[in-house]
């Protein structure tokens, strides 16, 4: 299956058609260029699926994984060298179609959002990169090309959220998401080359290779403040993940995201690159779970504080894309707990298999929301929930496709995200029954927020519009639609059929105790919400009034963020980098600005002894062959 | 009896003129002039320790031969230069050609 | 005699060389220290008729008196346009000229009386050997030990490119 690389070039050479053909290219014949361009990468990923998951099946009784394409990249000795190639695997095509899909989406979708804006075909470059390079990522043979494309994903998120370049706000997002994220994957890139330093190698399947069990033999001599290098290693790695994945305490970087355009935040922010961190650690799961189990239980506890501190936050939020984004967040952090709760072999690999499950109805139905909101922000010109209402007359196509999502990311049947939701549950049960709770109630919360946002967007006041708000053109709703009926069909796929830890297929069912405990307490979490916010009314005003605190804090986002600035600003800027920028500029430089200006006023100063007059050059020089002359004589 | 040391004597107060010439002079065809009188007494010199040290050879003659010869096209170089300063600054006063001096 | 004869002309000349020189480097009127250079150049082609080197002599006449004299004399026609006396002595630089040229003399006469020179084997030699036309004719365009043609031919390159050198500065645009 050779083809399979050019999944990975096309979106290259697209963005290198589309960036350096900009002056010549119309910003619509730009967009169309690059929608078709990401069409073909998106068949080949079906047909590669078609081909690994039902035609071919040639890895039966095991999805093992294949390398289709290989090629030396860099070689630093004998035995290390980093190699580029495309590894196929069941994860690594179940994400090569989400993102391929998610991707072509957006792209139609921006065809509209984005039509007539400032720099169009410098958006479409990009959006070409960023797919070049999320690819690449998710193909990546070894752990080293999976970090350059890591980087790339950053660097290319970076500059679609400073695409307003014009705006302060924008700007500064764009320097918070790139400066928390490499922050972060500092420590991925320490602990790849602890990683490599031990087991001596990148490459992923040897790694991995659990009969070998490499990682687990060669990191279990050393030690390091009481924990082995391994586990280092794989927490290190886990930093960057939840870096990219924004876990808390790094999470800050995402709700300022959205401060890019909007299908951006769908794709970027929403369905792939954030899910970079949740990929990356089921990528490496085996060598979590053999090599160090204690980073596992880390990510669970991180994974489930994250999913219920973003939801607090996402139920007080009034922008629509805070909410979202906040949202992501939660449900990122759902991912992570399943692959903390995850064990291996069977059943017990069911918290993996949601995990990737839930990550790929969620890049559906999440996507779908952002682009639902997308649509709403084109036509109202605003992200605040207080000048919507009412909407639904308005956008049919809109509320229809939203209230889907919203009824899939709350976890009600027949919806993708019931089926997910409910593996998770199920499997966080089997390993502690906190961690279900916990996570229960995070489901009730989302449905709460999740419908706050479709009510008081569809609903709540009947608001009289200066120009009537109208439904979305056609390359919007197209994608809406799409989407909306992958999030019906995608919860039958027999996910546990194709992946799980150890690569063999089994079967689940569906739980029913904790199915129906989550459907009732989702419904009981829109329920509140419409109570609400169905109509107009001043109960939420009383509700807030009386939680003040909570509410202020969790509008303020349990003030994280002044808390990272005040680490930045009070402590490291003015304790550390102060007299460190002090001693630069004045002892340093200081150094360096004598010996220049002494060169200059010593030059100035002896500079008229260069009289240019031959005559008296020649004095000198014949006095001087004199004096010379008879020191030769008498000495 | 006229020696060797005679003809160099007279060469070196030769030279020395020429360098006092060449030191104070601020006409520039003076201070071609002095130039000459420094070569010219560096002839004498090839000469003279030609026929007292080795009168079999003629190295010292023929070195002076060429000498007068690369006088004269430097001369003739340097006078073509001199008219030319001439014209643009109307004096050949060494003082005075500083045009392009720091 | 002819010890005696040699003696006389040469305290002659360098008296001669000495004094014209002196005249030559501190006249005020160029035209005047041209004519004093010219004394001197004819009188060096007599020390080298001393010395027995005839062809040199000529030379020395024919090229520095006949030819570089003129193109001196010419040059200081053009150039003369206010006067010989336009250029007054500056007294700092003349001390300092006085002092270089009267220790360099100091020092060099020093040396030259110090050193002991070995004369050739004969001496009886300088005054006798002439050097005739053919002979130097053949060293001149020879290609063997101690001959220069190859010295000859760059210098009439050289001569020939400060020819057209000098034309191509000196002529007017």
């Amino acid at each position: 299956m050779g083809f399979t690389v050019f999944i990975i070039l096309i979106p290259l050479v697209m963005f290198l058609l589309l960036s350096f053909g900009s002056k010549w290219l119309r910003p619509r014949a730009a967009g169309v260029i690059g929608t078709l361009g990401m069409t073909i990468p998106a068949l080949l990923s079906y047909y590669t699926a078609y081909r690994y998951f039902l035609a071919d099946a040639y890895v039966w009784p095991v999805w093992g994984p294949i390398n289709t394409f290989s090629m030396e990249w860099l070689r630093f000795s004998d035995n290390l060298s980093i190699e580029m190639g495309v590894m196929l695997d069941s994860i690594s095509i179940m994400m090569l179609v989400v993102v391929t899909t998610v991707s072509l989406m957006v792209h139609i979708y921006s065809l509209g959002y984005m039509k007539g804006e400032r720099g169009f075909q410098r958006y479409y470059a990009l959006l070409s990169l960023f797919s070049f390079s999320m690819l690449g990522l998710v193909v990546a043979t070894n752990i080293f090309q999976m970090y350059i494309f890591w980087e790339l994903v950053g660097a290319s998120s970076y500059l679609l959220i400073g695409f307003y370049y014009t705006r302060p706000e924008a700007v500064a997002a764009s320097k918070k998401a790139f400066i928390v994220t490499r922050f972060a994957d500092l420590g991925f890139l320490i602990g790849i080359l602890i990683l490599s330093y031990y087991t001596g190698t990148f490459d992923f399947n040897k790694i991995m290779d659990v009969e070998a069990d490499l990682a687990v033999t060669t990191m279990a001599g050393s030690s390091f403040l009481g924990l082995s290098a391994a586990t280092w290693a794989m927490a290190l790695i886990f930093m960057g993940a939840a870096g990219k994945s924004a876990m808390f305490p790094l999470h800050i970087w995402l709700p300022d995201a959205m401060e890019g355009p909007t299908p951006v935040s769908a794709l970027i922010h929403a369905a792939t690159m954030v899910v970079a961190g949740v990929y990356l650690i089921a990528r490496m799961f085996p060598v979590y779970l053999f090599a160090a189990p204690d980073v596992l239980t880390l990510i669970t506890y991180v994974g489930l504080f994250t999913a219920l501190f973003a939801a607090l936050i996402a139920i007080t939020q009034t922008d629509i894309k805070r909410v979202l984004a906040f949202s992501t967040i939660s449900q990122i952090a759902y991912m992570m707990v399943a692959l903390g709760v995850s064990g291996y072999g069977g059943d017990f690999g069911e918290g993996y298999t949601y995990s990737m499950f839930h990550l790929f109805t969620h890049a559906f139905f999440k996507a779908l929301l952002f682009l639902g909101a997308g649509a709403v922000i084109h036509t109202i010109h605003s992200n605040e929930m207080e000048v919507m209402g009412g909407l639904r007359k308005y956008m049919p196509i809109t509320h229809i496709t939203f209230l889907i999502a919203c009824l899939s990311i709350s976890g009600i049947p027949p919806f993708s995200g019931f089926f997910s939701k409910d593996g998770i549950l199920s499997a966080a049960l089997r390993y502690e029954p906190f961690v279900f709770g916990v996570l229960l109630f995070t489901a009730g919360l989302t449905a709460f927020y999740m419908f706050r946002l479709y009510f008081r967007i569809f609903w709540g006041v009947d608001r009289q519009y200066e120009k009537p708000p109208h439904e979305a053109p056609k390359s919007m709703t197209i994608p809406l639609i799409v989407l909306a009926v992958l999030t019906c069909v995608t919860g039958f796929i027999p996910f546990s059929f194709y992946v799980s830890p150890d690569i063999r297929p089994y079967e689940v069912y569906i739980h029913w105790p904790v199915a129906l405990s989550s459907i009732v307490v989702g419904g009981i979490g829109i329920f509140i919400a419409m109570w609400f916010y169905r109509k107009a009314s001043d109960r939420p005003a009383h509700l807030a009034a009386k939680l003040s605190g909570f509410w202020k804090a969790a509008y303020h986002r349990f003030y994280i963020d002044d808390v990272w600035m005040f680490i930045t600003k009070k402590i490291i800027f003015r304790g550390i980098s102060g007299p460190v920028a002090w001693f630069d500029r004045h002892v340093v430089d200081g150094t360096m600005n004598v010996l220049g200006t002494g060169t200059l006023k010593t030059s100035e100063a002896i500079k008229g002894s260069q009289t240019g007059r031959v005559q008296t050059y020649a004095v000198v020089f014949v006095l001087s062959v004199m004096v010379i002359t008879v020191l030769v004589l008498v000495l | 009896m006229v020696t060797m040391e005679h003809y160099l004597i007279v060469s070196s107060i030769m030279f020395f003129v020429g360098v006092y010439g060449f030191i104070t002079r601020k006409n520039l065809l003076a201070v071609l002039i002095s130039i000459e009188l420094i070569l010219n007494s560096v002839e004498i010199n090839f000469c003279v320790f030609n026929r007292f040290l080795y009168p079999e050879h003629m190295e010292g003659m023929f070195f002076s031969l060429f000498g007068i010869a690369i006088s004269a096209a430097e001369t003739a170089v340097a006078i073509a230069i001199i008219i030319n300063v001439y014209r643009i600054a109307n004096n050949i006063d060494v003082r005075h050609i500083d045009k392009m001096k720091y | 005699m002819g010890e005696l004869a040699n003696a006389i002309i040469f305290y002659c000349l360098a008296a001669a060389i000495v004094g014209m020189s002196i005249l030559a480097v501190t006249s005020r009127r160029m035209l005047r220290a041209a004519t004093y250079l010219l004394i001197v150049l004819i009188c060096t082609a007599g020390l080298y008729l001393l010395l027995n080197y005839h062809f040199l002599a000529v030379v020395q006449l024919s090229v520095y008196a006949g030819g570089i004299l003129i193109l001196f004399i010419f040059a200081i026609l053009l150039t003369s346009s206010h006067g010989d006396r336009a250029y007054s002595h500056d007294k700092g630089r003349v001390i300092a000229g006085i002092i270089t040229a009267l220790a360099g003399i100091a020092i060099t006469t020093w040396i030259t009386m110090k050193h002991h020179f070995l004369y050739g084997e004969n001496p009886a030699l300088m005054g006798d050997r002439q050097i005739d036309m053919k002979e130097i004719g053949q060293v001149l365009i020879g290609t063997g030990k101690y001959e220069y043609l190859l010295s000859f031919e760059a210098l009439s390159i050289l001569l020939l490119t400060c020819a057209i050198g000098a034309i191509l500065i000196a002529r007017k645009r």
